[in-house]
């Protein structure tokens, strides 16, 4: 299992180093990028030259990339171009409040959602099934931003019983509302994906046998069917972590969460190009890493997955 | 009675998309007549934050402009930017498809590689890698969105051609001597047109939603511009005082983005005979 985990993370490097390689070009071959974006135009000639030899410009392209990887592998992000401080203190502590709410947007889905899809499964064409493709179909199409503004309204301005927004002192009230309004599509794509699960599973034959040896339904369902529906729920999973981690974006400045995420809006906002390249490639190289631990998760729940 | 029901149900995707789209277009084309107020002159600030009455239906924003005209100009700004980014995409995405399940070879490999790459890492995610470049505002959004969502074509494209390139009308066509892109375009797309409808159409409803959300945020349409995403992040500001203004905007996004939602799925039941089946034996 050790060795299958370190192989599938060395398989990740040509992956990791496309994307650097994307998101380096993307940042540095198109015009309008770093310096020219921070210098205005009362800047003299004299000094755009010295930022650029600050930052390193004034060399080849290949020779800033190798400079960029070489960096990147020691966790340096460079210096912010607006503020001037590293770029990896200002990234650090965003990435647990970040964390923090993926994680709980996912426990809510989950939690909802898998149960919600299984029961439609298991009374497919009754009210409850019918009630749950509706919840699922809208919560695809539902701004979740919009949700999470809807929420503030009911809990935090009528009710009062939740904080509108901000990080607070951590606390678990604070993070309530974002997560809700970030789960919320993932609930209704789970069910979705658990009911079409569970329905092709209940045609199959091991389940007639486990029917015909009589065992009891909640043998049946908790465990065959459960365990069998378990894979590709987790596919789906895994897959829309990294849907639900683009998402935060905009639920992280909805509710003025301290993130990655917002991190990168305001630094889109200045104009601040090494800090937003720092957070795209923290967000893709940790969305990446996600998607390994789902795979090594998939040999804990199927057994006949081999280890390759 | 069951699978006729099932039959209406499936139907009943497309006719509700249908409708929606139907009402988001005329709303975007005939602006100018059926809202009752200009949202482009810069209000009357003697009403402004009225709550929704028989004068404004909606209600009026801080400027003392009437919600209700913001909200039909603003199916302008949606439809155009997802039906426009979502040609882009189709197009970036048939011509690679195309090319590289047909040629195969070096350049399948290099398109393949690249399609993984975009599938894996999320739309929103590398649109905002091209806004942080780019800067804000609505063209920005379109080139972001119009570039970053057609792996999806791609894929199906590409799949669907390794299907159809053995088939007898592919060999004919070559027999009769017609050339790579003359089968490519003229033979075997019209053949697999069907599947990328449905990507397309349902592209345009995730397009919406970037759309709204990268706005809403601030970074796609600027003020003056009249956009439902923009609407909703002043909501966000006055949600204290004027809450109903951030009902109707949302909601506009909403019925939008599941007009095409259905839709897509409603096409999809047609046209593919794969889910088609799968729905009957279920």
């Amino acid at each position: 299992m050790l060795s299958y985990a370190l192989r599938r993370l060395w398989q990740l490097v040509p992956t990791i180093a496309v994307v650097t390689l994307i998101i380096f070009l993307l940042f540095n071959v198109i015009p309008g990028s770093a310096i020219s974006a921070a210098a205005t135009d009362d800047l003299d000639p004299a000094a755009v030259a010295r930022m650029r030899e600050q930052f390193g410009l004034d060399k080849p392209l290949y020779v800033r990339y190798f400079s960029f990887l070489g960096h990147l592998a020691i966790g340096d992000f460079g210096i912010s171009l607006n503020t001037q401080q590293p770029v990896t203190d200002l990234l650090l502590p965003r990435i647990w409040p970040s964390l923090q709410l993926a994680l709980a947007a996912m426990a809510i889905a989950i939690a909802i959602g898998v149960p919600l899809g299984f029961i439609a499964g298991l009374r497919q064409g009754g009210l409850l099934d019918s009630v749950a493709s509706v919840i699922a179909v809208s919560g695809l199409s539902l701004p979740q931003f919009w949700f999470g503004l809807l929420l503030m309204y009911l809990f935090s301005v009528q009710l009062g019983w939740l904080p509108t927004m901000g990080y607070g002192d951590g606390s678990f009230a604070y993070l309530i509302l974002p997560a809700l309004s970030l789960g919320v599509s993932f609930m209704a794509l789970l069910a979705r994906t658990t009911r079409a699960a569970v329905i092709e599973i209940l045609h199959t034959d091991y389940i007639r046998t486990a029917h015909a040896k009589g065992l009891t339904n909640a043998v049946i369902y908790g465990k065959h069917v459960m365990r069998n529906a378990g894979t590709l729920i987790l596919t789906t999973a895994g897959l829309q972590f990294g849907a639900i981690m683009g998402k935060a974006v905009i639920i992280e400045k909805l509710f003025s969460w301290p993130g990655v995420g917002s991190l990168l809006i305001d630094s889109i906002f200045v104009r601040d190009i090494t800090v937003a390249q720092a957070c795209v490639i923290v967000m893709i190289v940790f969305f990446l890493l996600v998607s390994l631990i789902v795979d090594m998760l998939y040999t804990l729940i199927d057994p006949r997955i081999e280890h390759r | 009675m069951n699978r006729l029901l099932r039959f209406a149900r499936g139907r009943a995707n497309l006719l509700v998309g249908s409708l929606i789209i139907f009402a988001l277009l005329l709303c975007a084309l005939i602006a100018p007549w059926i809202a009752p107020y200009n949202p482009f002159d810069g209000g009357n600030l003697m009403v402004a934050d009225e709550p929704p009455s028989a004068d404004f239906l909606f209600g009026t924003d801080a400027q003392g402009r009437d919600v209700l005209s913001q909200v039909i100009y603003g199916a302008r700004v949606s439809l155009a930017i997802g039906v426009a980014t979502q040609l882009v995409n189709a197009v970036i995405g048939i011509v690679l498809g195309l090319t590289a399940g047909y040629f195969g070879g070096w350049w399948d490999d290099v398109v393949s590689s690249l399609t993984g790459i975009f599938l894996t890492v999320p739309t929103l995610i590398f649109a905002l890698a091209i806004m942080a470049v780019l800067g804000p505002g609505l063209l920005n959004v379109f080139i972001a969105l119009g570039f970053t969502h057609w792996a999806y074509t791609c894929r199906i494209t590409r799949s669907q051609v390794l299907l159809t390139r053995s088939m007898g009308y592919v060999s004919a066509a070559r027999l009769m001597g017609y050339g790579p892109w003359r089968i490519m375009f003229g033979q075997i797309l019209p053949n697999i047109a069907g599947p990328i409808l449905v990507i397309t159409t349902l592209g345009i409803g995730a397009a919406i939603l970037l759309e709204a959300a990268l706005s809403f945020v601030g970074l796609g349409a600027q003020p003056p511009a009249v956009s439902w995403g923009l609407m909703l992040a002043t909501a966000r500001e006055v949600i204290f005082t004027s809450p109903w203004m951030s009902i109707f905007p949302g909601l506009a996004i909403f019925l939008a983005v599941l007009g095409f939602n259905l839709l897509g799925d409603g096409l999809r039941d047609i046209l593919d005979p794969h889910t088609q089946r799968a729905a009957r034996d279920s």
